[in-house]
């Protein structure tokens, strides 16, 4: 088919060279999800406390993170963190500080913004009821929030599991690193970026019809 | 650990400096990132219309696959294809310069983004908007052009506002295939002269500067572009 011979991949190629890669990049997927969220959270709230000591911190952290491209901010981590530490750090461990501290910062805005999505009466009633702050916030605000903003989260996800595509940049082994490596091993680098395009578009398609039944599902009927 | 901005100064092997090879990959980035730019923001404007075309089906499908298609495949991965396999499989495009085809796959991964946007705009205005068109006896492609877009396009204003910065930011991934921007002149540089925290400093206050910068003219477009008497405000956020 236009000059290309998909026929040599098979699941033995596929078990060998890209099974791991895959498992790389779903875990990276999983704890930077799961540490972005949790540093994210504590960054909102630091933004949202009403203390200049807390917000300021908060919201430089935050917008530098977004202003400067992914692939700089991998770079970064790669030469710092051993500078640092003093210890040499493989490509895996590296990025996978990387993206913690990374997507904190935009999972830190979207839980900014389902915080302020809270109408402040909910506030005020845990404050009735004598809750206090971390009360409040850990009963009453941020499971309502974290409903709320679930499907941004998870779409949010999504993008994640691209971009750990871009540990390319240090040497990662993750899936598209499993590719490549293959496709040059049996000399059909061309038809390995190609199935790994496939790949990767059917698991993210699959994902977002997940999330967008997920969000027709969960959405709270008002 | 001390300081060395001279660095900057020093000839880089073949009669620059350091310094000239950064503004030139400034540059470049500039103009992967403006060309993608213009590209997206057409594609976008147009497959997002064509998603709002209820009459017309088929149209509505190909947009709808052309964005699930750009959407759904790491830029990474998209720019290693319209550089390798696209070549490989059609022989005409052999002859077209590496940074047309990252300029393709930059503007076409971001045209699917600006296309969800567009639809996003158009659907929040009142249907009284179209039916206003028709009565005044508008055919489909006036109503857009006349009625429809202006208002969805200055509605869209401040979600474009930050695909277009993550844009400039995303130009950063086409050091994959070699073009000189300023993420392939911060990793050669850093490696010729170990001087990585300098040369990664200067890098990321040109990126940040770039994008603030596209920060500012949009801010200043929103502005020239606001209709007295509406509040165009709101918009979806997310991604990168």
């Amino acid at each position: 088919m236009l000059g290309l011979d998909l026929g040599f991949f098979n699941w033995d190629i596929f078990s060998k060279f890209v099974v791991s890669g895959l498992r790389f990049s779903a875990q990276l997927t999983l704890i930077a999800t799961v540490g972005g969220v949790v540093l994210g959270t504590l960054l909102a709230l630091m933004r949202l406390s009403g203390k200049k000591a807390l917000m300021l911190p908060a919201t430089i952290y935050v917008n530098s993170m977004r202003s400067v491209p992914l692939v700089m901010v991998i770079l970064w981590f790669f030469l710092l963190v051993p500078l640092l530490t003093g210890k040499p750090m493989g490509a895996e461990l590296s990025s996978t500080i990387t993206f913690i501290a990374f997507e904190a910062a935009y999972f830190s805005e979207i839980m900014r913004a389902g915080i302020q999505s809270i109408p402040i009466g909910q506030v005020h009633a845990g404050q009735a009821i004598g809750m206090t702050y971390s009360q409040n916030m850990r009963y009453v605000v941020l499971p309502q929030a974290f409903r709320n903003m679930l499907p941004v989260l998870l779409t949010q996800t999504i993008i994640l599991f691209q971009d750990t595509s871009l540990v390319y940049a240090i040497g990662a082994y993750d899936m598209l690193k499993g590719f490549t490596t293959a496709g040059k091993i049996y000399g059909r680098p061309e038809e390995a970026y190609l199935l790994a395009a496939v790949v990767y578009f059917v698991i993210c398609f699959a994902l977002s019809w997940l999330v967008k039944r997920l969000q027709a599902k969960i959405a709270i009927v008002r | 650990m001390t300081w060395d901005w001279q660095v900057f100064l020093n000839d880089d092997g073949s009669g620059r400096t350091y310094l000239q090879w950064m503004f030139n990959a400034w540059g470049w980035t500039l103009a992967v990132a403006g060309c993608s730019w213009l590209l997206a923001v057409s594609i976008g404007a147009l497959m997002g219309t064509l998603r709002t075309m209820q009459a017309s089906p088929w149209l509505v499908r190909l947009a709808t696959v052309w964005v699930e298609l750009f959407r759904n495949i790491p830029l990474l991965v998209q720019i290693f294809l319209w550089y390798f396999v696209v070549p490989k499989m059609f022989p005409a495009f052999q002859q077209v310069p590496g940074f047309l085809l990252v300029v393709f796959a930059l503007g076409f991964f971001t045209s699917a983004r600006i296309a969800e946007q567009v639809r996003a705009g158009i659907q929040a205005l009142p249907v009284g908007q179209r039916y206003a068109g028709m009565a005044l006896g508008f055919n489909t492609l006036q109503t857009y052009r006349y009625v429809i877009l202006p208002m969805a396009l200055r509605i869209i204003l401040p979600p474009l506002t930050s695909e277009s910065m993550n844009l400039l930011k995303n130009s950063s991934v086409a050091f994959a295939v070699s073009i000189a921007e300023l993420t392939m002149f911060a990793m050669q540089a850093q490696e010729e002269t170990s001087r990585g925290i300098e040369v990664y400093l200067a890098v990321t206050a040109l990126y940040a500067l770039s994008a603030f910068a596209v920060n500012r003219v949009f801010a200043l477009i929103e502005k020239k572009a606001q209709i007295p008497g509406f509040i165009v405000a709101g918009g979806t956020g997310g991604g990168h």
